[in-house]
């Protein structure tokens, strides 16, 4: 466990320093949201309608933005062969990586969401259910995500190859996900989602991490 | 005691060696020749276990270890083997102290500030332990890695081209540590393109 810890505190201690690339993945959010107001005019209902589905696409490319760069600069610089080699198991100090891109990357999105979906005038019980469904959500976006980035390391034009991978794979989050919070906004139950969401979680914690690790291992040989 | 039998690696289609043999006790040391792309750093990423051998086997006290093995045994040799690659490992946004204390943390062993300040005190880092890595130069960054030989106690070093990019002081302080470590009895494989002066080295030629 002290592994783990250390591992997602040198992660943040690195992105503070450097925070450029947070700050990209985060703006990019902002606007990539704020722009679907603007081109498709003042429609309260149409805008109420999409809002789910919009918010939940931008998160997702989002998320994608900083991928690439997950263990891309640990690959380079060797600190990953020196964390394959550490007497920790390296499932746990990657499961630390993967904390820590949720907390730098999935945490504000979850965090702003509430705040751009002002935007397309959802109501207050809609915005928390899109605050819970990215909750729960972008967890499972870091961890599939990361086995797509611990796949495509080292391969050339691995950035677009980590997107084909990685957005089909994003389906069923964007379907739940979106759906809790159209749902909502229509009136209707929620917990299917929610419960199908949660569900995915437990599954992609359990697993994501050492498969990310048996990747790792495959591009580190 | 670590021994090596019968290691054969390629890469692709080529072979690089095979049927490498050797054993090394404590206070021995192993010196890997050969000329460029010979397979000097295949063979010392198969020892540390970073990568599967085609044939053969790495033991450490008897147990058998390397090609990225999950047992005990295989945990046991990583806790005292310290392997130092081409690539500095070494972060540029953190500075000297900072890159130490997380090595050690992801090794999951306990931080000395006192023992590595004096690490970076006797390589030449002194007054610069708190300057962010990316403004030392090539050698200094070689230097703050070279500290991990002092703050993290290992039997086992494996260290690949640690010379390159060293002036002269910082060669001759290295080969100082490699005897100071020897002489505690701990065992050591290298690659390097100039001679070593010391004592109980054998030869690889690959």
């Amino acid at each position: 466990m002290n592994a783990l810890m250390a591992a997602v505190r040198r992660d943040v201690l690195l992105a503070l320093r450097r925070r450029t690339d947070v700050l990209t993945a985060i703006f990019f959010f902002v606007i990539v949201a704020s722009l679907f107001p603007l081109g498709i005019g003042p429609e309260p209902a149409l805008l109420k309608k999409i809002a789910p589905g919009v918010l939940w696409v931008a998160a997702l490319l989002a998320t994608l933005l900083g991928l690439p760069r997950l263990f891309q600069a640990d690959y380079l610089d060797g600190t990953l062969e020196q964390m394959a080699l550490s007497p920790s198991p390296l499932a746990l100090l990657i499961a630390g990586k993967i904390l820590a891109h949720w907390l730098l990357c999935g945490l504000p999105l979850v965090l702003l969401a509430p705040v751009l979906g002002l935007q397309f005038g959802l109501d207050a019980a809609s915005l928390g259910m899109l605050s819970l469904s990215l909750l729960l959500g972008t967890p499972l976006l870091s961890l599939i995500g990361a086995t797509g980035a611990a796949l495509t390391l080292g391969v050339r034009g691995g950035g677009v190859l980590l997107a084909v991978l990685v957005l089909p794979l994003y389906i069923p989050t964007l379907i739940f996900g979106a759906g809790a919070v159209a749902a909502q906004s229509a009136g209707l139950g929620v917990e299917g989602h929610l419960s199908l969401l949660a569900a995915l979680l437990a599954l992609a914690v359990f697993f994501a991490p050492w498969a990310t690790t048996a990747a790792l291992r495959i591009a580190l040989e | 005691m670590l021994t090596a039998a019968h290691l054969a690696c390629s890469r692709g289609e080529r072979r690089l060696f095979a049927d490498i043999s050797f054993s090394l006790a404590a206070g021995e040391w192993l010196h890997v020749q050969g000329e460029n792309g010979a397979g000097k750093t295949s063979l010392l990423r198969l020892l540390v276990g970073l990568s599967p051998a085609d044939a053969g086997e790495i033991r450490w006290r008897g147990a058998l270890v390397g090609g990225m093995k999950t047992t005990p045994e295989a945990a046991d040799f990583r806790r005292e083997l310290l392997y130092l690659g081409h690539h500095a490992a070494v972060k540029d946004e953190l500075d000297a102290l900072e890159n130490l204390r997380f090595s050690a943390a992801i090794d999951g062993l306990p931080f000395d500030q006192v023992k590595a300040l004096a690490a970076l005190q006797r390589l030449g880092l002194r007054g610069r332990e708190s300057l962010p890595v990316r403004v030392l130069s090539a050698g200094q960054k070689r230097r703050v890695l070279l500290a991990r030989l002092l703050t993290r106690t290992a039997a086992v070093w494996v260290l690949d081209e640690a010379f390159n990019a060293l002036d002269s002081g910082a060669v001759q302080l290295l080969g100082a540590l490699l005897n100071e470590h020897l002489a505690a009895g701990g065992l050591a494989v290298l690659t390097s393109h100039q001679p070593l002066p010391l004592p109980g080295g054998r030869v690889l030629a690959l």
